[in-house]
């Protein structure tokens, strides 16, 4: 991971670049950038783009059998917005001179990752909750972080993400208290539900910060602001209160307060279980990008429809216009 | 176009929308369209699902054409020390309140 | 009046119910990502129409049903939507087809029904229409580039035409036990609507080089409560988990 060849580029416009960065200054599409900014920025963002696609499935997998037409409504809404965002987060890395579709065919192919925390089943309504409350408010975290990024449309697709996506945590954690005030069962699924995927939500924000990659060079051109473990650490001192609220527990029995630095320290994370899902053996990887390519396949028809006819109206237009001359 | 051959992505087109009458028009964001009719219905089912528009522009990516960065200098700087432009450059006596 | 106005809003409500429903299903697996968000929001009114008009059959009733009540905790044969709603989702020919069909429909519907005496119908049927306006154009402009798209798109879009089309003569039929509310101003008389309906069905599908099936069969039931086999299982899994835990809280 040397910088070197961005230097060899064009020092000149580089020392620029950095100073711009430096000075907190927003990269906009046209303006130079070392190629290894560029491609990181199309690595991370069109995974992030993935990850919004691939999201909506787990929830959407409970769409149908939403236990009332409020939670309905709400949760097709919420999960609309997740391929809204991957909307904006694909037309932002497309300024960067990448095509949707290359980017989609990547991910068909298996050879673009997304957030692992989507590998996981959806078992009960209550899982609804879990990830509205977890996996959004996790994702919240790491967005508001990202709508400082330096690299223009990316910073302005989170904004436009961090204020839609302000429902979407409150909505899981209604649903969550809902549950755990409701009957004995219904908190026992609320508890199960927490229990699963509180690991996962952990493991969101990546490795430590001592075994992450790709972060030192991220951080230094401003893409991220912040490191994965001062991330992470922000959302379990955020959720500890949340849990305790609605008197259910984490499954942690090492987690404690430690009063020096006023953080919630939570035990070994199962770096294990992380890479195993990272690598393709999680629950429903197979499913879930199986899903991808089938809704690709099948639609196929249809955007090549749109297309021809397209294509046919342009060639009525000329014809008319060359017989009118 | 078989479904074998490599897909291309839908034309690219940028979104403005008006969020109240008398307001300019700004930019939204971008959607794949084949034609205007389907960019403007795209447009409004991405991005005015919050009652962020009372009007919608949509523009083919393609037919934007825009300054580069190099010409930010020759563009922009030459407007810089210009400051008789602006109204507060003017004096104006003493007593006058309201011009 | 009042059970046949809880029928009648049963009627109107449970198309949309069921319908919204099949539309949801394509959350996540639609040909584009424009369109997954199209039919999402398509969905969504569909779902809120029947939220209003489900609440208020409860509240015609009487008998302290609320529109969940009605929604998860009626069996398939107390059920009163028209039957072309209930058919599986089926491809993206057979989703816009009959979101064509229902939806212009359901705009000749809303414009009669906005003039209802009836001021709470009247003020649902303001707010649907433009609504079901935008479905019309959503699935109109559908309808032809599919029809005169390639061969495969014509050929799928002309199948959707003729699996739909016996199911839409049900939509017309108007029940003997309304007229009374349709003499008295509240409701409207579907049967006066397929006029217009078929005006403008015959000119976008000429638009889009398609066709209408001539002399079906056409089916029907639905109004009745004798539905086909797939509403059954639609319902199984929308009721599941409210059923599984009567009286609970969500």
């Amino acid at each position: 991971m040397s910088t070197t060849p961005s230097v060899a580029e064009d020092p000149a416009r580089y020392a620029q670049f950095e100073a711009r960065i430096a000075a907190d200054q927003s990269i906009e599409p046209k303006d130079w950038m070392p190629e290894r900014y560029r491609s990181q920025l199309v690595r991370m963002m069109s995974q992030h783009a993935h990850s919004e696609v691939v999201g909506m499935l787990p929830e959407g997998n409970w769409i149908t059998r939403a236990p009332s037409l409020r939670r309905k409504m709400i949760l097709l809404a919420k999960v609309q917005d997740e391929a809204g965002h991957g909307l904006y987060i694909y037309c932002g890395t497309e300024t960067l001179g990448v095509d949707r579709q290359e980017l989609v065919q990547q991910l068909l192919d298996g050879k673009a990752k997304y957030s692992s925390i989507f590998n996981y089943p959806t078992l009960t309504w209550a899982d609804i909750g879990a990830i509205g409350w977890l996996v959004d408010g996790a994702a919240i975290v790491n967005q508001t972080m990202l709508a400082k990024a330096s690299y223009g449309p990316y910073a302005r697709a989170m904004v436009r993400i961090c204020k839609e996506e302000n429902f979407h945590k409150r909505q899981g954690y209604e649903i969550m208290t809902t549950l755990a005030r409701g009957t004995a069962a219904q908190k026992a699924m609320a508890q199960d539900a927490l229990n699963r995927w509180w690991w996962p939500s952990l493991m969101m924000f990546g490795p430590h910060d001592s075994a992450s990659s790709n972060s030192d060079e991220l951080m230094k051109w401003g893409i991220k602001r912040k490191s994965n473990d001062e991330l992470r650490q922000r959302f379990i001192n955020l959720t500890i209160a949340q849990v305790k609220a609605i008197d259910l527990t984490v499954p942690d029995p090492d987690l404690r307060y430690d009063d020096a630095t006023g953080n919630w320290i939570a035990g070994p994370i199962d770096w294990d279980e992380f890479w195993r899902v990272v690598k393709g053996n999680g629950p429903c990887n197979s499913e879930r990008i199986g899903a991808r390519r089938s809704a690709h396949a099948e639609g196929r028809w249809v955007r090549d429809a749109a297309v021809a006819f397209a294509e046919k109206q342009r060639s009525n237009n000329r014809e008319t216009a060359e017989r009118q001359q | 176009m078989t479904p074998n051959s490599p897909e291309r992505s839908w034309p690219l087109w940028e979104v403005f929308t008006q969020g109240r009458d008398g307001e300019p028009h700004q930019h939204a964001g971008s959607v794949h369209a084949t034609d205007a009719e389907h960019a403007l219905q795209n447009a409004r089912d991405v991005y005015a699902r919050r009652n962020e528009a009372v009007n919608l522009w949509v523009v083919p990516s393609a037919a934007i054409t825009a300054s580069t960065p190099e010409d930010m200098g020759p563009f922009f700087d030459p407007a810089n020390d210009k400051a008789y432009r602006h109204p507060q450059f003017y004096k104006v006596p003493k007593g006058v309140k309201v011009f | 009046m009042s059970a046949p106005l809880f029928d009648a809003l049963l009627r109107l409500g449970d198309d949309r119910l069921v319908l919204g429903h099949r539309t949801s299903e394509w959350c996540g697996h639609a040909p584009i990502l424009e369109e997954d968000i199209a039919l999402a929001n398509i969905a969504l009114d569909h779902i809120g129409q029947a939220n209003l008009l489900l609440q208020y059959a409860g509240a015609v009733e009487g008998g302290g049903r609320d529109q969940d009540a009605l929604a998860y905790f009626r069996d398939a044969i107390e059920y009163r939507n028209a039957l072309i709603c209930e058919l599986p989702r089926g491809d993206f020919a057979v989703t816009i087809a009959r979101h064509f069909f229902h939806g212009l429909y359901s705009v000749l519907q809303w414009e009669a029904l906005s003039n209802s005496q009836d001021a709470t119908i009247a003020g649902i049927a303001a707010k649907a229409l433009k609504e079901s306006r935008y479905h019309v154009r959503h699935a109109g402009e559908w309808v032809i580039r599919l029809g005169d798209g390639t061969d495969e798109s014509h050929a799928r879009a002309q199948a959707a035409v003729h699996l739909l089309w016996p199911y839409t003569g049900e939509l017309f039929l108007q029940p003997v036990d309304e007229s009374a509310l349709v003499a008295a101003g509240l409701t409207a008389d579907v049967s006066t609507l397929e006029g217009a309906w078929r005006a403008t069905v015959d000119d976008v599908l000429h638009r889009a080089t398609l066709t209408a099936p001539d002399g079906v069969w056409m089916q029907r039931g639905g109004r009745a409560g004798r539905h086909t086999e797939h509403l059954g299982h639609l319902l199984a899994e929308m009721q599941i988990v409210a059923r599984s835990h009567p009286g609970a809280q969500w």
